[in-house]
């Protein structure tokens, strides 16, 4: 029973972390119906500037928060630079854009920081063995939930998240009110590459940093993101507790480790075929 | 008196399709001018081209500024609020939520505040929904939220693409009503695009024809309602 009790915690931690993953996929895809496949690369080379600016000597909330801005920043500027000439390309110019994105980042982190496995640090105090949750699932679940309600409230009490909501639901309309459209789809790109960087930093003291790091993650978060409807960040970050607590279930009890990253695709291909809109997104009708 | 809105030799294109040819017309500060016309004449297409939301030739002046070739907000910031035809409701926000993005271009909070309690002494139903979604609404209210929606901005001009879309009778008028008002009161002028001729022209003080993308005639609106080709084609008698 304990075993048990444990497993559901550690899914629960690692769901957390495919829920803020699931999220910044929400994030991109709801205000521009693309899935930004180079989410996870993203998150990896910010987690690699965590571990320079820790190398470096500074602190870890300030090489935590730091890693935060830089990424905001340069979600900003990729979203400006690279998508912005394409906003308005056929979806599979975007996806080449995205792929293209994901190879450079993977190959631009092996060429700075080279390709061995580091150790990344937890800030939590290290385990001491007969806990139901380690500190640093405790600790992580804990980051998210703040990451979570502080995305909340900025979208929900402040102008600018109101502004964000209004272009992502209808642009032509927003344009109509004076919101500049095109600047909340960098907002948006900031903003999930802040959240990757907070799932990346989390995520990295348990499965180590390497350029690779994220690869297994982003399709788990996608997997999130799927079940509780790509449209619906709530759903996302719902599904990804779910997705955490099977995977680890199904993974110490019915086909052991080895396979745990099936369970995400069998999840996709399910979702897909019996109920595409998850479980809480909503249905669009659309009237020809 | 130089007027508020001066538009010369206005074409507007879809893609490479031309939907407008050169269209002259002018709106005088304080006033309502209407635009008329059957379906496909170009009257959503020209409140489009004022707001800089198709591609256009030609010279638009608004308050002595050209506005051609600027982005749609920078139009809507020089206090150009359109009513959009399908009204742009943020369905999924709440009435309350919609009437704070009118006022997103505005930087006085206070005066925003005092606005949004006019909306609502002038439009007490939409008090009454204001926690209301807004797709929830009916079609009346949910008109009545866009034409408060766009006065949110404080506009010099006001671009409005059919409000009697739709509506039953009886919410027209209301409708019709409170926008002589608005344009009485705090002398916001109106460009109105309407299918309902007569109705229009006992609002507007002038009126244009349109015709697939050109203007056929021009004048005060006794004048176009006493026209023979008028009366025959848009007035039914």
């Amino acid at each position: 029973m304990e075993a048990l009790i444990q497993q559901i915690f550690a899914g629960l931690a690692t769901g957390g972390i495919y829920a803020s993953v699931g999220l910044a996929l929400v994030m991109i895809y709801q205000s521009t119906h693309h899935i930004n496949f180079a989410q996870g690369e993203m998150a990896m080379f910010s987690t690699f500037i965590a571990w320079a600016l820790l190398q470096a000597g500074w602190p870890y909330w300030g090489a935590f928060l730091a890693t935060v801005a830089v990424s905001f920043a340069g979600g900003l500027a990729i979203q400006r630079i690279i998508l912005k000439p394409v906003e308005k390309a056929p979806v599979l110019t975007n996806v080449i854009v995205f792929i293209g994105l994901l190879v450079i980042f993977n190959s631009l982190a092996g060429w700075i920081f080279d390709h061995t496995i580091k150790p990344f640090p937890s800030p939590f105090p290290k385990s001491s063995g007969a806990q139901l949750i380690s500190p640093h699932d405790l600790g992580s679940i804990a980051v998210m939930l703040v990451v979570l309600v502080l995305l909340y409230a900025f979208l929900r009490f402040t102008s600018v998240g109101l502004a964000m909501r209004a272009a992502a639901q209808n642009p032509e309309s927003a344009r109509l009110v004076g919101i500049r459209v095109s600047w909340m789809l960098g907002l948006g790109w900031g903003l999930s590459a802040a959240i990757g960087a907070v799932a990346g930093m989390m995520v990295a003291p348990i499965v180590y940093l390497d350029p690779n790091m994220m690869g297994g993650i982003l399709l788990y978060g996608f997997a999130a993101a799927l079940l509780g409807g790509i449209d619906n960040p709530w759903g996302a970050v719902i599904g990804g507790f779910i997705v955490g607590v099977l995977e680890n279930l199904l993974g110490a009890y019915v086909i052991g480790t080895e396979l745990k990253l099936s369970v995400a695709l069998v999840l996709i291909v399910t979702i897909l075929t019996v109920r595409p809109n998850g479980l809480f997104g909503k249905t669009v009708v659309t009237r020809v | 008196m130089a007027p508020l809105l001066e538009v010369r030799g206005l074409e507007a294109f879809y893609g490479t399709t031309q939907a407008l040819f050169g269209i002259d017309f002018e709106l005088q500060e304080g006033g309502i001018t209407a635009l008329l016309g059957a379906n496909g004449a170009g009257k959503t297409t020209t409140l489009r081209a004022l707001s800089q939301a198709v591609r256009t030739r030609g010279t638009i002046r608004f308050g002595g500024t050209a506005i051609e070739g600027r982005a749609t907000e920078d139009v809507v910031r020089m206090g150009v609020a359109h009513v959009p035809d399908g009204r742009g409701t943020f369905t999924a926000l709440s009435v309350e939520e919609n009437l704070r993005l009118g006022a997103y271009a505005r930087r006085d909070k206070a005066g925003t505040a005092a606005d949004m309690e006019r909306m609502y002494q002038r439009f007490p139903r939409l008090k009454e929904r204001r926690a209301q979604q807004a797709g929830t609404l009916s079609g009346g209210e949910q008109q009545m939220l866009a034409i408060s929606r766009a006065l949110m901005l404080k506009p010099r001009l006001l671009l409005l693409d059919e409000p009697s879309f739709g509506l039953a009778p009886l919410i027209v008028a209301e409708i019709f009503d409170i926008l002589g008002e608005i344009n009485r009161e705090d002398g916001v002028s109106m460009l109105l695009v309407e299918q309902n001729a007569a109705l229009a022209l006992e609002l507007a003080g002038h009126a244009y024809l349109l015709e697939t993308g050109r203007i056929a005639l021009s004048g005060p609106s006794e004048a176009i309602r006493r026209d023979e080709a008028v009366r025959k084609a848009y007035l039914g008698y």
